[in-house]
């Protein structure tokens, strides 16, 4: 008998009588504003969250804050102020790349996360080893809780998504918290009107 | 482990030499608990968000056969190669065919107990290959040759100096420096070069979904993101009890997991993974290691619903005082102390006795696991099964004797002297254990039945 | 009412004013108690230890000695607890179970079966109160801290009838004291640590007395504070209820 097999069997002779999955959670309080809890949440877990009604608001914030530096974009709208052709590059390359701004599908008001999957990343390796990090989110795509996210993914297919909540940190030594662990030193969500 | 023959109690008691170190371990971890609470009653339907995700897992414990057998369909169907190990050796064999077939010797791993609980490393290295652990507790714990004292937070027994010693001499840190911001930076350095230089990454694995085949990761510090994106090849290890049935489920657990662990909203990142990216290899081991065994025993098998959050080690008193060292496995706590006498119950028979049934364990479990029941059954069992100390055998037989015949009981002497001799706080007492840092209560003149007696029994 | 008073092994030898006054309290409340004299201890300590097996006599004889009343009532949250949760008899399941439901802890059996809302005694004193584990997390004495649900206490809700008594606030609520039953020799080193941190937080908050409604716990706390040479003392919540 393989593993497998054996291991298939153990559990069919061991398993309980089957109990039935409880019923769907739905958000039982959503927040009177949920843009303000999720710009609020952002700022709590070490991200700024900017305001902006185009995307002439966000050059000018980047070339404000980022001049001269690497910058990578997934956004077309970004070209005149990004690197052109870093897609074809190994991703270990990306290491030295000051900022990468990418978008999202949706934020969630509950805890400030941004659901972000493959296609808006080009490279996966982008929004976890660039030295900041920025994304552009539509003030409508904000849910409630984790719940309304998973319903709103419904059985969308992706090959990698994740849910990206502030800068990488780490409180390891001492519960100090430092941000900047391995990942983004930063996060910046441009919130788009 | 590296406690040789010490059991928790003489572990606890080398732990306990330092009391100032103990109040600082204590008050560490009593701010983690504090920090749980607050996120917890920030949520007002918390309760029964806990009660969906007990229910949740009762459902995957009882149909675990068909969700892994759909799960590695899925995960077959996204191109990802899945691999059965009935136990820790299996497991760590698995894993060096797949670096061996990629000729590679030197790899970098995420945390996960998992691995830790087989021996990986060790197994490794023996087979000449390099591991470097890139959770940064995790990786001081290996600088300083010491197993993590907790599951969430490597190196919570390990003080800012030590850490400051540890890099001075391992990355070069300037001597006496111990800033936890500094220290940082400069780890980051040096795992930063460390994840460009690999070709092959090992994660563990929070949550499978049996329904697509993904599964996710949680980190804070994105360690495990930036090692599997940048690897030729990807093994992710994981416990067969780590299946959810569907993708919506991980919206219950995402939103107790971390709360329950940290006190955060979410971790920084919860990485879903389905499919290799192009051009990458993608492999998940699916683990049994005494979990069927565990799922056969009714009493115990809702320990199988853990998800590793550490909250009941946060909340122990016991835990917070004595270490994670001193329960001498590779999870430890109150979680760890009804695991771990399944995998071996003759070294692990002290554990469920490291306890002192206070509940709060069961009270802060996500996942509603009633584990302080199941610290009092484990010690049933164990007695059971012949581990426990021959003396105190001979004692509760005393004991039984004469609690079980009044007539013996109200002769035993006056009040207080069969007890003095006796009672459970004195009762393996060779050296006294209870006068070292105690005074005995003081024997009054009469008892309470003797009292009665006199004064009311012609009431 | 016919009610039987339970008293545990340890409170029987070492505590005799505790029980007293549990008696004293529940006739000033006109209630009529009966203590069977035959009673010996419910098993708990051999069961926590692991020889559950070893506590059949233990159990029957609990049964004869209570099986007739309509309440049974302790002065011991723990003892309470592990009668309803382990007193088992294989030849008279019926009467086992009869006595699980009728078993109260005193501070639940005054709020809840009697509806006390006044009682009349005087403690003009500050007083730390010990929320002993098995009462609170096990019987549910009270709120626990970990869970998000409404405060309430039933001991707190007694004291709070006492003139002159003045509460004082701990930082940690409901944390265990260390005692564990066998775990206090078996794990030594711990427990005491404990209990002495326990004692600190009821020092450090200024309180002249610590009670709880369960005394092994204070006598736990007890011989710590003795050792330390502290003039504070401890007193079964019975004997503030019915202080004069």
């Amino acid at each position: 008998m393989t593993s497998r097999e054996q291991i298939l069997a153990k559990i069919l002779s061991s398993q309980p009588e089957l109990q039935a999955l409880p019923p769907d959670v739905l958000t039982a309080f959503p927040a009177a504003d949920p843009i303000a809890a999720f710009a609020t949440l952002l700022n709590t877990i070490g991200g700024t969250c900017i305001e902006v009604s185009n995307y002439e608001g966000i050059q000018k914030y980047i070339l404000e804050h980022f001049a001269g530096q690497r910058i990578v974009s997934t956004l077309p709208e970004l070209n005149t102020i990004s690197e052109q052709g870093w897609e074809n590059q190994d991703p270990h390359s990306y290491a030295d790349v000051d900022l990468a701004v990418i978008s999202a599908h949706f934020g969630v008001a509950e805890n400030a996360a941004l659901w972000i999957t493959e296609d808006l990343m080009h490279q996966r390796a982008v929004p976890f080893i660039c030295q900041q990090l920025a994304v552009v989110l539509s003030r409508k795509e904000i849910v409630q809780t984790m719940h309304d996210a998973y319903l709103k993914i419904g059985t969308a297919d992706y090959g990698f998504g994740s849910f990206i909540a502030g800068p990488s940190k780490t409180a390891d030594i001492e519960q100090s918290l430092v941000l900047g662990a391995h990942g983004p030193k930063g996060m910046t969500v441009f919130l788009l009107d | 482990m590296s406690s040789g023959t010490k059991d928790h109690a003489a572990l606890s008691e080398i732990f306990n030499k330092d009391e100032a170190r103990v109040d600082w371990h204590d008050e560490t971890l009593w701010f983690v608990r504090a920090k749980r609470d607050k996120a917890a009653h920030n949520i007002p339907e918390w309760e029964s968000l806990r009660e969906t995700a007990s229910l949740i897992k009762n459902n995957v414990l009882s149909n675990l056969h068909n969700y892994l057998i759909d799960f590695e369909e899925q995960a077959k169907k996204n191109g990802v190669t899945v691999h059965w190990a009935a136990d820790a050796a299996e497991h760590n064999q698995i894993v060096h065919s797949i670096l061996k077939k990629h000729q590679v010797d030197r790899l970098i791993k995420s945390k996960s107990m998992l691995t830790e609980e087989c021996h990986l490393n060790e197994y490794l290295k023996e087979q000449g290959i390099d591991v470097i652990d890139t959770d940064l507790g995790e990786r001081i714990v290996q600088l300083a040759k010491e197993p993590p004292s907790h599951i969430v937070l490597p190196c919570i027994h390990k003080k800012k100096e030590e850490i400051g010693e540890l890099f001075h001499e391992h990355l070069g840190t300037p001597e006496g420096m111990s800033d936890p911001v500094f220290l940082t930076a400069a780890a980051r350095e040096h795992l930063r070069e460390t994840f460009l230089t690999r070709r092959a990454a090992i994660t563990g694995v929070n949550f499978a979904v049996a329904e697509t085949g993904e599964f996710v990761v949680c980190t804070n510090e994105g360690n495990a993101d930036m090692g599997a994106h940048l690897a030729d090849v990807h093994i992710a290890c994981m416990g067969i009890e780590k299946i959810i049935p569907k993708r919506k489920n991980l919206g219950v657990f995402l939103r107790l997991l971390t709360r329950s662990a940290t006190g955060q909203p979410i971790t920084t990142y919860s990485s879903h993974f389905k499919k290799p990216r192009p051009g990458q290899e993608m492999h998940i081991v699916l683990v049994d290691n005494g979990r069927t065994t565990q799922l056969s025993r009714p009493d115990f098998r809702n320990s199988l619903k853990c998800i590793r959050c550490a909250a009941c080690m946060n909340t122990c008193p016991v835990y917070r005082r004595s270490g994670g060292h001193s329960y001498h496995t590779a999870v430890a706590g109150p979680i760890g102390s009804i695991l771990a006498p399944n995998l071996d119950m003759k070294e692990y028979a002290d554990l469920p006795f490291a306890s002192t049934l206070c509940g709060s364990c069961s009270n802060v479990c996500p996942v509603k696991i009633n584990i302080h029941e199941q610290l009092y059954k484990w010690r049933q069992v164990i007695v059971k099964e012949g581990y426990a100390d021959p003396k105190k055998k001979l004692a509760m037989k005393a004991m039984e004797f004469t609690l079980s015949n009044p007539f013996v009981y109200r002769n035993a002497g006056k009040a207080g002297r069969w007890f003095m001799k006796h009672a459970p706080f004195t009762v393996n007492n060779k050296l006294n254990l209870w006068y070292q840092h105690r005074e005995m209560p003081e024997v009054p003149k009469e008892s309470f039945g003797e009292w009665y007696k006199k004064n009311k029994k012609n009431d | 009412m016919n009610v039987g008073l339970f008293i545990p092994c340890y409170i029987d030898q070492f505590y005799p004013n505790a029980a007293i006054a549990t008696l004293n309290l529940l006739s000033k409340l006109g209630i009529t108690v009966r203590y069977p004299v035959n009673q010996t201890c419910c098993g708990q300590p051999m069961a926590n230890s692991g020889f559950e097996h070893l506590t059949q006599g233990c159990n029957d004889l609990f049964i004869d000695n209570f099986e007739e009343f309509d309440y049974i009532v302790s002065p011991s949250g723990s003892c309470v607890l592990h009668i309803k949760d382990h007193l088992h008899s294989p030849e008279q399941e019926d009467k086992a179970i009869g006595i699980r439901k009728k078993v109260y802890e005193l501070t639940e059996f005054l709020t809840d079966v009697l509806k006390v809302e006044k009682l009349s005694a005087r403690f003009p004193h500050k007083v730390g109160v010990h929320q002993s584990c098995h009462g609170q997390r096990g019987l549910m004495l009270a709120q626990m801290s970990e869970l998000v649900d409404a405060p309430f206490s039933k001991p707190l809700h007694l004291l709070k009838m006492v003139e002159g008594l003045e509460l004082v606030e701990l930082s940690r609520p409901d944390e265990c004291c260390g005692f564990g039953g066998t775990f206090c020799v078996a794990e030594e080193a711990v427990s005491v640590k404990m209990g002495k941190d326990r004692v600190a937080d009821h020092l450090n908050h200024g309180a002249e007395y610590i009670t709880a409604a369960d005394m092994s716990c204070l006598m736990h706390m007890e011989g710590i504070l003795r050792r330390q040479k502290s003039n504070v003392k401890v007193l079964h919540i019975a004997e503030i209820l019915n202080a004069q």
